[in-house]
């Protein structure tokens, strides 16, 4: 009956000692698009991440994954399964290279990862396809380069081409734009925006502007429990979306430094190219 | 990486001319607590897990290789392999129970776990308790060489050393060995790109459990003693001092350390400062800790690529 839904929660719920972080949730994100979860600081956006990949467990509720439920799996299962995250802070392996970052999620189904008496040089057969990622996210140049070295924007691209190394059916990103410089958004944002054709994403994101240009439906969350859901122009207009985002001082700012970080943008646009 | 291979070549020179220099079985005892110490380091180093156990492995290596000798006639290639084996399973249990844990708790589940076996055999018949297992004959290697020759064992050592430093370095190298990095670089990020962690993390532990009990089978072999020494808590301790002023993740750093170590303490305890050996160590410990975190090998290397990298 909902054979559109990659991704389905039923009253999802998580106590904290007797604090709801999520409370009694029902999401459902559509097979192909780009579904934005939004809502202030601490409404619990991470949180039904960290639940929907089991990095926690729910206290009730169900998930679903292409109709099956995979509640109670166990996270890496899930991965293999083809629900793929990133996490809020960017998640590398920074002192692998470049390379061999990609490499790492396209050895698993290699099998032969746990070959200890095998040379590392088996690996090599994979070279040309991760090669073609990092291109495909436009690092093909740092392909030998030591991770750690990268720029903040260029390792959270890199996170994305190790995930997609996976061939997700839906990749979950937390926050893939916080803390870059308007260039780097922009630059994130359109590459998002090409690696969703063809699969489904779900995504946190602060910066409304990106949201905007690429929430193909929104949700949003406060204090744990879900506000009003829809496309940009519904949810924007709803005041209560407005209020929730202004509750607090911290957050008015914030938006107003992502409304001029997001015209700043619109003004620079030519020199993006050369950064990344 | 021609600079490696020549200094692994220099290196493998030296060990087999060494017993025409100084005596064979201090040169085999070193030879047996590097192995250890490489295989502790497997961990410590690698998977970035710090057991306070890995005497239990090499205690049971040896026991069991002794009481092979003593017992079953076998040669002493099968003795120790079947110590080996032994300690391999051992790791095997207590890699399934410890795992898990994280940090100081992976290192207090192993030490509880290790004190379990430590009273097992204080207390075991087969022992010889606190007297230990005594007069191991070391017989004929395939039932030919004879082992009561010092050259001969040294040699065999050697060989057994060789083999357990090329499993690791191949460990480190392999397939394996690149996810156990991702794990110890990023552990949500590599449980996130669907590799079951602990899973990894218990292969590691069961092949380290491994070797440090062909080490423990081996030394067993070479002092003809298998006694409560090898199994108490000092003993774990001290192979993580050896590990730490030679270099945590180094490949050669635990046998550097290791060859510091009981080479002063063989010193010490001949000499008049006998009774300050276990002082010494605490000093050189919390030297190490204080002012060389990357050990001996590990602040050459950098001393290294300061100047000609
Ligand atoms: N492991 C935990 N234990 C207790 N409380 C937690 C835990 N994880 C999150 N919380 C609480 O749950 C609430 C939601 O946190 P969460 O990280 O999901 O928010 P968020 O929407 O991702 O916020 P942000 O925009 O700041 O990333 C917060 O009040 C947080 O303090
Ligand atoms: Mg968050």
């Amino acid at each position: 009956m909902s054979a559109d839904y990659v991704l389905e929660t039923r009253n999802l719920i998580k106590e904290f000692k007797g604090f709801t972080a999520v409370d009694d949730v029902n999401l459902q994100v559509t097979r192909g698009h780009i579904h934005a979860l939004i809502g202030p600081n601490g409404a619990g956006k991470t949180t039904v991440f960290n639940l929907l990949t089991k990095f926690l467990t729910p206290t009730s509720g169900q998930i679903l994954f292409n109709d099956r439920d995979i509640t109670a799996m166990k996270p890496a299962a899930i991965a293999r399964a083809g629900v793929v995250r990133s996490f809020q802070i960017s998640a590398v392996f920074p002192h692998l290279s470049v390379l061999e970052n990609v490499r790492i999620a396209l050895q698993r189904k290699e099998g032969n990862s746990f070959h200890f008496w095998r040379s590392q040089s088996v690996l090599n057969s994979l070279n040309d396809r991760a090669f073609e990622l990092l291109e495909s996210v436009g690092l093909g140049a740092f392909a030998d380069a030591q991770t750690v070295d990268l720029s903040y924007g260029r390792k959270r691209a890199l996170e994305i081409a190790t995930t997609l190394a996976l061939e997700p059916d839906l990749m979950l990103l937390d926050e893939p734009t916080q803390g870059m410089g308007h260039e780097d958004v922009g630059l994130v944002a359109d590459l998002i925006k090409k690696v969703s054709a063809g699969r489904t994403i779900l995504m946190v994101e602060h910066n409304l502007h990106v949201v905007s240009k690429l929430a193909d439906r929104i949700t949003v969350l406060q204090r744990g429990a879900i506000l009003t859901e829809g496309d940009y122009a519904t949810v924007s207009a709803d005041p209560r979306v407005r209020e929730a985002y202004m509750g607090t001082a911290a957050s008015e700012e914030q938006d107003r430094a992502n409304a001029a970080a997001a015209e700043a943008k619109d003004e620079t646009v030519s020199k993006e190219g050369a950064e990344v | 990486m021609m600079k490696i291979n020549k200094l692994y070549v220099a290196l493998l020179l030296l060990a087999i001319v060494a017993p025409f220099f100084l005596y064979p079985v201090f040169l085999a005892k070193l030879l047996c607590f590097a192995l250890f110490a490489c295989a502790f380091n497997l961990m410590l180093g690698y998977v970035g897990l710090l057991s306070f156990g890995h005497a239990a492995f090499l205690g049971t290596g040896g026991y069991v290789t002794g009481w092979l000798m003593m017992n079953s006639g076998l040669t002493p290639e099968l003795a120790i392999l079947l110590g080996t084996v032994a300690a391999g399973a051992l790791g095997a249990i207590y890699g399934k129970l410890s795992v898990k844990r994280e940090g100081i708790y992976f290192a207090m589940v192993t030490l509880a776990l290790s004190q379990l076996v430590f009273f097992v055999y204080l207390q075991a018949p087969f022992t010889g308790g606190e007297d230990g297992m005594q007069g191991v004959s070391r017989g004929h290697l395939f039932g030919v060489i004879d082992l009561a020759d010092n050259i001969n064992m040294y040699y065999f050592v050697l060989a057994i050393f060789l083999f357990g430093f090329w499993l690791i370095h191949r460990t480190i190298h392999s397939p394996f060995g690149q996810v156990l990095k991702a794990i110890r670089e990023n552990e949500p990020r590599a449980t996130s790109l669907g590799y079951n962690v602990n899973d990894y993390k218990w292969v590691a532990f069961t092949l380290s459990a491994a070797l440090a009990g062909l080490a423990g089978s081996t030394k067993t072999l070479v002092f003809q003693l298998a006694s409560l020494t090898d199994v108490h808590w000092h003993m774990s301790g001290e192979v993580v001092l050896m590990t730490l002023v030679g270099g945590v993740g180094t490949i050669l750093g635990p046998v550097v350390g290791a060859g510091v170590i009981v080479t002063m303490q063989n010193y010490l305890s001949g000499g008049e400062l006998g009774n300050y050996v276990h002082i010494i160590m605490g000093f050189i410990f919390v030297l190490c800790v204080l002012a060389f975190r990357s050990g001996i090998v590990g602040e050459f290397q950098k001393m290294w690529k300061r100047n000609f990298g």
